[in-house]
């Protein structure tokens, strides 16, 4: 079982995020679940997605421990990184992450918003960028099942740029 | 790639497909959180396939429109949250008594009042039973995961029909919003339960005379029956009466055509109840939480059983008291302060020790917080 | 418009359950037979007629007459009217309710029938009280009068129910009493001509508990007052308001058609059906 949470402020896309990495672990033959909470707000506020992926039955939809923590905002970082599992990932932005929270674990530091603005002109794809770089860092699903997620999920006419943005975040890992 | 068939749906998704391959073609509703990508996404589909969605002014005049939605020949639902559900009480209340078939969505959030609009909660249980006045029997289902959100909705339109009864499908904001992977079914490889017509010739059929479970037969508005409906206690030709025989006969009938027929409308499911010294009875949203507290628990090498009630209501007194005969105790986790607790208190009526375990913060129960009241049973 | 006493109303009652509960002097079976005689006058089908009702006095209508019938619940007439008239538009749709079921309790619904322009006829037997409970005010008792909930006299101002539900959306209004019942019946065939929102707010009396009350005479004199109070549309507009003052204009009040509601739905099916939308 992986357990992932992918946190924010809202409007940065982390729901989509979440449920591009649930559809990308279906497409693996994984079973999935998908949850969020978000304030009353459209814009702003703490929100996260979370995201299970198992071969066996899935009881418990919600995080316990997570393997793989995403922060693209300090508050986010601060509320919870406690959850990271002792030696689990956590990625964070240094554009809303400027001071990383200490965990039991590998930290990732990917210019996640940076990256975004530089590959496709807005920062309104660093969620897919965020979505490569952890998948690289943790192998959560196969890379096609990802980049087919992602094809699947975003407007027509932006798979093209998208796909960009994944690879600019598989980039930013490495090898 | 395997299992390509499968999708990524949300609960709320599953419920408007599964309402839809049921042949429902007309929703009133009201939007209100966390009910309202049902809404939406009926407004979206409805034209698509011939049928009519409408937002109504408020939420009781929903359920009128539903009700009349019926009575005109089409499936009809709406789908609410607490205190939406709490003002559709009035016209709920019409639908039973009028044995109108219908579908009542509920995802529940977190109450009393406004409560916590986003934040799930269970605490709707006795008020699906018990929210309209006067006696009366109604069939509520939960579902414990999307898939069987779908499913189960299929299942709420064929009681309904089948018994001639508003199905109360009584889901929570963790269902209700939770994706999963859900594999859609042909619908050649559905059963679903269409209107019955009376046989009887016009002038001569009883709209509200019972077969033999109990059910009457109404013909649909336009048929050409040229019948009456009124909230009024009725006979069975559907005009009120004060003939206390037949107010009897007419108030008994409501809750015994549920009651009656509890094997064909009950489901649950068991997990290890034979062997086990304590019982995990939960429901819902709830129930994925217990089931790992119980997997948890049988890898410590305690014996726990699981029952899942997906039918919660009628209850099943006799099931119940079946699974818990005996045991230790029986563990009851749930998002209120013990309202299925109550029933399962009174079905126990102190032969098995009943272990309330509650929350009511807006969060939801863990499986840790489960597994801690297993291990305190001594 | 077929001549008085060639109509043959009774086929349109139910024979079985008259008497009806009505009062003497009650003004509901005048409205109820106007209303039976405009069906008649239009040609509508028994078999696919709706007549739907709320509750209180006048909503006992619906028990008598031979359509499908239902009594619904106090104030929801409308909204269940709107349910049948949504799922099937085949269906001729027809509401009777009273003044406190269609204003008070059912106000909002009155208003968002009107604002759909939704193809109802709803006809508004307003008679000032509620009758059923015996004897409490509605919005439409006038201000003053007594009621057992206004024993010293109602301080409400009275509500002007055909001005609401034009406002509202309503495609055709119009306003008769029980006392001129020839023009009832008129109004209200046209209103069941009209396709979309009609109201027809039919001036009635009841004798038992607002009458009685207020020291107005038997029926007779009721009705009577009902046409002494009574002036119509044309000669309202020459009139000053201190002149209009205790009057009621009766007449058609509004007449101006427009989409109905289930049939714009039509072309939002349309519309789904060729992909668009989102």
């Amino acid at each position: 079982m992986t357990q992932i949470m992918l946190t924010g402020s809202g409007g940065q896309g982390m729901i989509l995020a979440g449920i591009i990495l649930a559809k990308a672990g279906i497409l693996d033959g994984l079973n999935v679940t998908q949850t969020q909470s978000y304030g009353p707000e459209a814009r702003g506020g703490a929100s996260r997605a979370e995201v299970i992926l198992d071969t066996d039955e899935i009881d418990f939809p919600k995080v316990v421990a997570a393997d793989v923590i995403l922060a693209m905002t300090q508050e986010a970082a601060d509320k919870f990184s406690p959850k990271l599992r002792a030696g689990g990932t956590l990625i964070v932005d240094p554009a809303g992450v400027h001071t990383v929270p200490a965990v039991d674990g590998k930290v990732h530091v990917v210019e996640i918003t940076k990256l975004a603005k530089e590959v496709t002109g807005r920062t309104v794809s660093a969620n897919i960028v965020a979505l490569g770089a952890m998948n690289q860092a943790c192998s959560l699903v196969s890379p096609a099942a990802l980049a087919a997620a992602v094809a699947d999920s975003v407007p027509k006419g932006t798979e093209a740029v998208n796909q960009k943005a994944l690879a600019a975040g598989i980039a930013a890992i490495g090898a | 790639m395997p299992n390509q068939s499968r999708v990524l749906m949300q609960g709320n998704e599953a419920i408007l497909e599964g309402a839809l391959a049921a042949g429902m073609r007309f929703y009133a509703g009201y939007p209100i959180t966390p009910s309202t990508e049902i809404a939406e996404l009926a407004a979206e589909r409805l034209p698509k396939v011939g049928g009519r969605f409408i937002q109504m002014e408020d939420e009781i005049a929903s359920m009128a429109a539903v009700v009349g939605g019926s009575l005109a020949g089409v499936k009809s639902m709406t789908a609410t949250s607490g205190p939406g559900f709490s003002l559709k009480q009035e016209n709920l209340g019409y639908a039973i008594h009028g044995d109108i078939p219908c579908v009542v969505i509920n995802v529940q959030r977190m109450g009393p009042s406004t409560g916590l609009p986003t934040s799930p909660a269970q605490g709707d249980m006795q008020q699906a039973r018990f929210g309209s006045h006067g006696d009366y029997g109604i069939i509520a289902l939960t579902p414990s995961s999307v898939s069987e959100a779908y499913y189960l909705t299929i299942r709420a339109f064929n009681l309904s029909e089948q018994f001639r009864v508003p199905v109360i499908l009584l889901t929570d904001e963790v269902i209700g919003h939770m994706r999963e992977a859900v594999s859609l079914p042909d619908p050649s490889e559905l059963t679903v339960a269409e209107r019955r017509k009376p046989t009887a010739p016009k002038g001569e059929h009883k709209p509200f005379a019972p077969d033999a479970k109990g059910v009457p037969t109404l013909p649909n508005f336009g048929d050409g029956y040229r019948f009456h409906v009124t909230g009024l206690i009725h006979a069975e030709d559907g005009f009120a009466t004060s003939n206390p025989k037949l107010v009897d006969q007419a108030v008994r009938r409501l809750t015994n055509k549920i009651t009656d027929n509890i094997d064909e409308i009950y489901e649950a499911e068991q997990r290890e109840i034979a062997d086990a010294d304590i019982v995990v009875f939960s429901y819902g949203g709830t129930a994925r939480a217990a089931r790992r507290a119980v997997r948890m628990a049988r890898e410590k090498g305690l014996k726990v059983g699981f029952y899942r009630p997906i039918t919660i209501w009628p209850f099943h007194d006799e099931m119940v008291r079946n699974a818990i005969a005996g045991k230790k105790a029986v563990i009851i986790p749930e998002l209120n302060l013990g309202q299925m607790a109550r029933e399962v208190e009174r079905v126990a009526h102190g032969t098995t020790t009943v272990i309330p375990v509650t929350k009511v913060t807006g969060e939801i129960l863990t499986p840790a917080e489960i597994l801690a009241a297993i291990e305190e049973v001594r | 418009m077929a001549i008085a006493g060639k109509i043959p109303t009774r086929k349109y009652l139910r024979q079985d359950r008259l008497p009806h509960i009505w009062c003497p002097g009650c003004g509901h079976g005048i409205v109820m037979q106007a209303l039976v005689r405009a069906i008649h006058n239009v040609g509508l089908s028994q078999d696919k007629t709706v007549i739907v009702s709320g509750i209180g006095c006048s909503s006992r209508a619906s028990g008598y007459m031979d359509f499908d019938t239902i009594h619904t619940t106090h104030g929801r007439a409308l909204a269940f009217a709107t349910g049948i008239k949504m799922a099937n538009p085949e269906l001729n749709v027809i509401v009777m309710t009273g003044d406190g079921d269609a204003s008070a309790i059912g106000g909002n619904h009155l208003i968002h029938a009107a604002r759909r322009n939704i193809g109802i006829t709803c006809i508004c037997l307003n008679n000032n009280i509620y009758g059923m409970t015996s004897g409490q005010f509605s919005p439409t008792t006038p201000e003053c009068a007594l009621a057992t909930t206004a024993p010293y006299g109602v301080i409400d101002p009275s509500f002007d129910l055909c001005k609401l539900v034009q406002a509202a959306g309503a495609s055709y209004v119009a306003r008769g009493t029980a006392m001129q019942a020839r023009m009832l019946e008129k109004y209200i065939t046209n209103a069941l001509k009209n396709d979309g929102f009609s109201f027809i707010e039919a001036i009635d009396q009841c004798p038992t508990y607002f009458g009685r009350k207020n020291k107005l005479g038997d029926a007779y004199a009721m009705m009577k007052r009902q046409q002494e109070t009574s002036v119509s549309v044309s000669k309202a507009a020459a009139m000053t308001p201190a002149e209009l003052e205790g009057k009621q204009v009766v007449g058609e009040l509004w007449n101006s058609p427009r989409p109905e509601y289930a049939k714009s739905y039509d072309q939002v099916i349309a519309k789904a059906q060729q992909g668009g939308g989102r």
